[in-house]
């Protein structure tokens, strides 16, 4: 009987909310809902008041009106540091990218060994981001370092890579390059949707290996191209870890790799000048928010959506 | 699909050959000679693939040899085979910090550990609610989860430093912790709901019509048929944990409390010329850990990048 009235009682509910769902709701979602509020929106807030102020950790905030922003525009190194994480992103990631579709479509040709390459190709991205790797970085591009070693077996003369102000950011983008991995996988997985009676079809219409590329598996992979770019052109904004050890935390030589995340540590938690950097990251998240709006508008334009 | 109409009608019709068949048909496309020609396309497919992952892996390979070479030889030396060997890297390394590295191996284990437990309870629980609660304002809040998913930390690290320098957090675990447990890495939330909502509704139907209330849904049901997902998510907080450098830089900075990245950091910047050794041989040690959760959770970190496109 109960179970009947239970079911009389679910069907009748069915269709919307159930009862207890709400409560149970509140229940489930309530450490999600307080890390929100303590963890993520009052920071966020709080930032943005900061933003306004003088503060140092010493003494309370003073307010300062739009003081920092002005500061900031006013500030070289705030632009050196602009130019140094826009100048790594717009040219790592196309590369990183061009890197993973390539290779992916290397291994979609049905071949032997598939997961071994698959795993020998995506281990850096696993430990790319880690200290050890920025630490074997620096070695390999110093100045007896291993790529000068192999370079001098060829009779060339390298120079000291990390400590050439025109080179160490170059290196930190090979770096960014060399974890190509991660979105291999994800167009690898992108072309196994591709159904192969495309292939076909346009064989035998006597479509060569290069218009099959452009006409089948571009268009189709748009998407996936998209989101990838999304996701690395993000990540690729808050770079940290490898320009701070492989620079010894100085952003140098000559500030030549000094990224934007380099600067603002420098500012809130070097000399802690918490309301300046505190500026700098509300203007840093305005930067990635428009570039991932603008990335969306313009994906109308050349995402091809097959449905 | 070409042979959808034979469904309907019940004459057997012969289902009509894909394209590649009819091109099988027709008279031998390729002459033998072409077709040694592909293997030995294939071959040297393979040698390329080879050589340019060991290209790739070069550098990797060269740290663990140097690890076990006398310093003066790492500078010299970009051969893979040690021509004299030093064991004494592992040794120096361990000690040459105020602690010996376990001591930060085991911060650092504590950090992870607390981590993924808390991430595994927490960002399963908030999926729950998603993917199976009827709620006001279920897909305001979806999507605001999603948002905090692309919030740079740059932009809440200050407010987030003076909150725990207030609770007196700095210098312990509980900044690095404590976040976890509240679901703050929403990019598992959005894992687990899509793993949820692939779960037969059914199920919990059932269990519901046999009494169970949420909680035992949760615990009975979904949570056992997300293995795979609770893995990934257990996998990928692991590693990001680990190598996680940012935030243990900004919340520990008393020796005793450094994890291995923070001590990895301060003996790069003390370190001489004379000690690459031993700092090779501490950073072959701090990689291990990660390596091993490669070896053995790639099918799901195949996986999770594939369904959901994490690092």
């Amino acid at each position: 009987m109960a179970v009947i009235q239970e079911v009389a009682r679910t069907r009748g509910a069915a269709p919307e909310r159930r009862k207890g769902d709400g409560r149970a709701a509140v229940l489930f979602l309530a450490p999600w809902f307080a890390g929100l509020i303590l963890v993520t929106a009052f920071p966020l807030v709080a930032s943005l008041y900061l933003s306004f102020t003088d503060y140092s950790l010493l003494e309370a905030p003073g307010w300062i009106g739009l003081e920092n922003y002005t500061r900031m525009f006013d500030d070289p190194r705030f632009f050196q540091a602009l130019k140094v994480t826009f100048t790594y992103v717009l040219v790592s990631v196309p590369l990183q990218l061009a890197a993973a579709l390539a290779l992916a479509m290397v291994l979609d040709k049905g071949l032997r060994g598939l997961a071994f390459y698959r795993s020998v190709y995506y281990l850096p991205s696993l430990l790319g981001g880690s200290v050890a790797i920025a630490i074997l970085w620096r070695q390999v591009f110093g100045a007896d370092g291993l790529l000068n070693q192999v370079l001098g077996f060829f009779g060339i003369e390298g120079v000291g890579w990390v400590s050439h102000p025109d080179y160490a950011l170059g290196t930190l983008m090979v770096l960014n390059v060399w974890t190509f991995g991660a979105p291999m996988i994800i167009f690898l997985a992108g072309l196994r949707q591709i159904p192969a009676m495309y292939y076909e079809a346009a064989s035998i219409d006597g479509a060569g290996r290069w218009r099959r590329f452009r006409s089948i598996t571009l268009p189709l992979l748009t998407p996936i191209i998209f989101f990838n770019l999304v996701l690395q052109l993000i990540g690729a904004f808050q770079s940290f870890t490898q320009a701070f050890i492989v620079s010894g935390g100085t952003g140098g030589p000559v500030d030549s790799t000094l990224f934007y995340t380099l600067y603002l540590y420098e500012k809130g938690f070097g000399s802690y000048q918490m309301g300046y950097a505190s500026a700098m990251a509300w203007f840093l998240l305005l930067v990635v928010a428009g570039m991932t709006a603008v990335n969306f508008l313009a994906s109308k334009f050349w995402v091809f959506y097959d449905d | 699909m070409t042979d959808a109409p034979a469904r309907t009608d019940p004459r057997p019709t012969p289902a009509r050959p894909t394209l590649s068949e009819v091109a099988a048909t027709y008279p031998e496309r390729r002459p033998p000679r072409r077709r040694a020609w592909a293997a030995v396309r294939r071959v040297l497919r393979h040698v390329a693939l080879i050589a340019f992952g060991l290209v790739m892996l070069y550098p990797l390979l060269w740290m663990l040899a140097s690890s076990f070479k006398p310093t003066e030889l790492i500078f010299r030396e970009p051969g893979l085979i040690p021509t004299a060997w030093d064991f004494g890297n592992y040794t120096d390394g361990w000690n040459a910090l105020l602690d010996p590295f376990s001591h930060y191996l085991l911060n650092s284990a504590i950090v992870v550990l607390g981590s993924v437990l808390g991430n595994l309870v927490s960002c399963s629980m908030a999926a729950y609610a998603f993917a199976r609660l009827k709620f006001r304002g279920r897909n305001l809040w979806f999507a605001i989860m999603l948002m905090s998913i692309m919030l740079p930390i740059h932009v809440i690290i200050v407010p987030q430093y003076i909150l725990f320098s207030s609770l007196s957090w700095i210098n312990t675990f509980l900044p690095l912790i404590v976040p976890k447990l509240l679901a703050t890495d929403a990019f598992f939330v959005f894992l687990m709901v899509q793993f949820f909502r692939g779960i037969p509704k059914d199920l919990d139907e059932a269990a519901r019509l046999d009494g169970c209330g949420h909680v035992r849904i949760y615990l009975r049901i979904m949570l056992p048929l997300s293995l795979p997902a609770l893995a990934t998510t257990a996998i990928f907080t692991f590693i990001w944990t680990w190598n996680d450098f940012f935030s243990q830089l900004i919340f520990l900075t008393k020796p005793d409390m450094y994890t291995v990245p923070i001590a990895l950091r301060t003996f790069v910047d003390a370190t001489s010329n004379s000690s690459w050794g031993p700092l090779f041989a501490m950073s072959i040690v701090s990689l291990i850990p990660v390596f091993l959760v490669f070896l053995f959770g790639q099918k799901y970190l195949v996986k999770g990048i594939a369904t959901t496109g994490i690092k």
